[in-house]
């Protein structure tokens, strides 16, 4: 604080007003002073509270994160066609281009007393119409889709998201079921397309960029799957290389 | 202090309306009015946010500087959605799925904000909380005439999505199943089209009910 010495003039009224100044400025420093301790404090009361809700609640909400995958996977593959802890036979994949992926996935392996039943793994398709669409694929040891779900898409409401069958108007018989029987080895890459572009499956219209990214996503995680079936159920759980 | 709840009441659900007087908070009432359950169930979670967060804040008036009031009420706003948000991820985990990215939006809600400033920094905790509510409730009645109509027109259904929450319901198929849907119902321009025909819906009531009691007849 230098306002005496800036203040040049002699006259006295002037000298009052710097003095008048000097105490307004540090009065302003005493109330901002105040009102930063008292925000810390607020702060400080609320993250304690948020941090001990977060403690009360982490494991509930991984306790309900994991039920929901579980529920995922049972929509793609019927729990009575396996009897093996599919959760704990899950094979650590590197990024697979084929399926979208840019991180480390997992492939789930469904056996019955020992034999190969079906592959459930996560796929992305890149090009949905709000962005990318993470699909959850089973693929059974003949090649045939066991079913796909929609994990996470950020398509239209009420236009594009009737790939999730929740959405879906057509309850009785959902778009995404169509996949369900269908094969990459018969249909080929002609085939996992839309009706428009000459394939086999049908989009809704006016979501058609949506049933096309998904339809062809599907099918590349089904030839994927296909082709790597043998060393994919092979595989130890130690092994992390590319199957 | 006298506190006149029926006023309260009758601000926060007709009078002072947010959806179709105020205007505030538009960006919820459009992302989720496209499903009458979507639309609901984000309105009853803003009712439980504002209810607390007036109380809160009337309650703690006598310690928040002025200058710095805003900061120290957009923390308590936000502290109370995010208790709220993993809470109901924890034990309410199927309306958690519903509501997905809406439930932290609430506190950018500027409607939260508006009724801590304008009511429950002035106001005792149950006047606030009471308040908070009633502005709250005026916004679940217009989530639910708006969602409804936008499921109605744009899906022919009422109440999809109900079967998350509560396990034994079923969606109401109201049209036949032929209705093709009605895109621009479901689409946002439909949401500001259909909030337009509420807010002069409400305008036409209350210039009818003013010339009536002026002894005027009805222009309309």
């Amino acid at each position: 604080m230098n306002h005496q010495s800036d203040n040049s003039s002699p006259e006295q009224p002037a000298a009052d007003d710097a003095l008048a100044a000097a105490t307004d400025a540090s009065d302003a420093y005493t109330v901002s002073a105040r009102a930063a301790a008292i925000l810390l404090v607020f702060a400080l009361l609320a993250t304690a509270m948020m941090a001990m809700v977060y403690r009360a609640t982490q494991a509930p909400i991984a306790a309900s994160t994991a039920q929901e995958r579980l529920r995922r996977i049972n929509e793609v593959l019927a729990p009575a066609e396996y009897d093996n802890d599919l959760l704990r036979d899950a094979l650590s994949i590197p990024p697979e281009p084929a399926l979208g992926l840019a991180s480390g996935s997992e492939v789930l392996r469904a056996r019955a007393r020992g034999q190969p039943v079906a592959l459930i793994f996560e796929a992305i398709a890149p090009d949905g119409y709000g962005g990318a669409i993470r699909l959850l694929v089973g693929v059974r040891a003949d090649g045939r889709l066991s079913g796909v779900r929609v994990l996470e898409h950020k398509e239209t409401p009420g236009l594009g998201d009737y790939i999730d069958p929740a959405r879906d108007r057509r309850r009785a018989r959902p778009w995404i079921e169509q996949f369900v029987g269908t094969s990459h080895a018969e249909l080929g890459d002609a085939g996992f397309r839309v009706r428009k572009d000459g394939g086999q499956f049908d989009a809704v219209t006016g979501a058609t960029v949506t049933a096309r990214a998904v339809t062809v996503a599907v099918g590349r995680a089904a030839a994927w799957a296909h082709a790597h079936r043998a060393e994919l159920f092979a595989a130890s759980l130690s092994g992390t290389e590319r199957p | 202090m006298n506190v006149d709840f029926k006023e309260i009441a009758v601000r926060g659900i007709w009078r002072q309306n947010t959806g179709l007087v105020q205007l505030l908070g538009l960006c919820p009432i459009l992302a989720v009015s496209n499903e009458l359950v979507n639309g609901v169930s984000l309105a009853l979670a803003t009712v439980l946010v504002m209810t607390l967060s007036s109380a809160t804040v009337a309650a703690l008036r006598g310690f928040i500087p002025h200058e710095i009031r805003i900061p120290v009420f957009m923390l308590i706003i936000a502290t109370l959605v995010t208790v709220l948000e993993m809470a109901m991820h924890a034990w309410l985990h199927a309306l958690h799925q519903v509501l997905g990215i809406f439930l932290p939006l609430i506190v950018t809600n500027c409607i939260v904000l508006a009724r801590v400033e304008a009511f429950a920094a002035k106001n005792g905790p149950v006047a606030a909380a009471w308040d908070g509510a009633m502005m709250g409730v005026g916004l679940v009645l217009v989530l639910a005439v708006l969602g409804g109509a936008r499921e109605l027109l744009g899906a022919g259904t009422l109440f999809n999505g109900i079967e998350r929450i509560l396990p034994a319901a079923q969606p109401w198929r109201v049209l036949p199943d032929a209705y093709p849907g009605f895109l621009l119902a479901i689409l946002p321009p439909g949401a500001f089209i259909l909030l337009g025909v509420l807010i002069a819906a409400r305008n036409a009531i209350v210039m009818r009910r003013t010339s009536q009691a002026a002894g005027v007849p009805a222009a309309a």
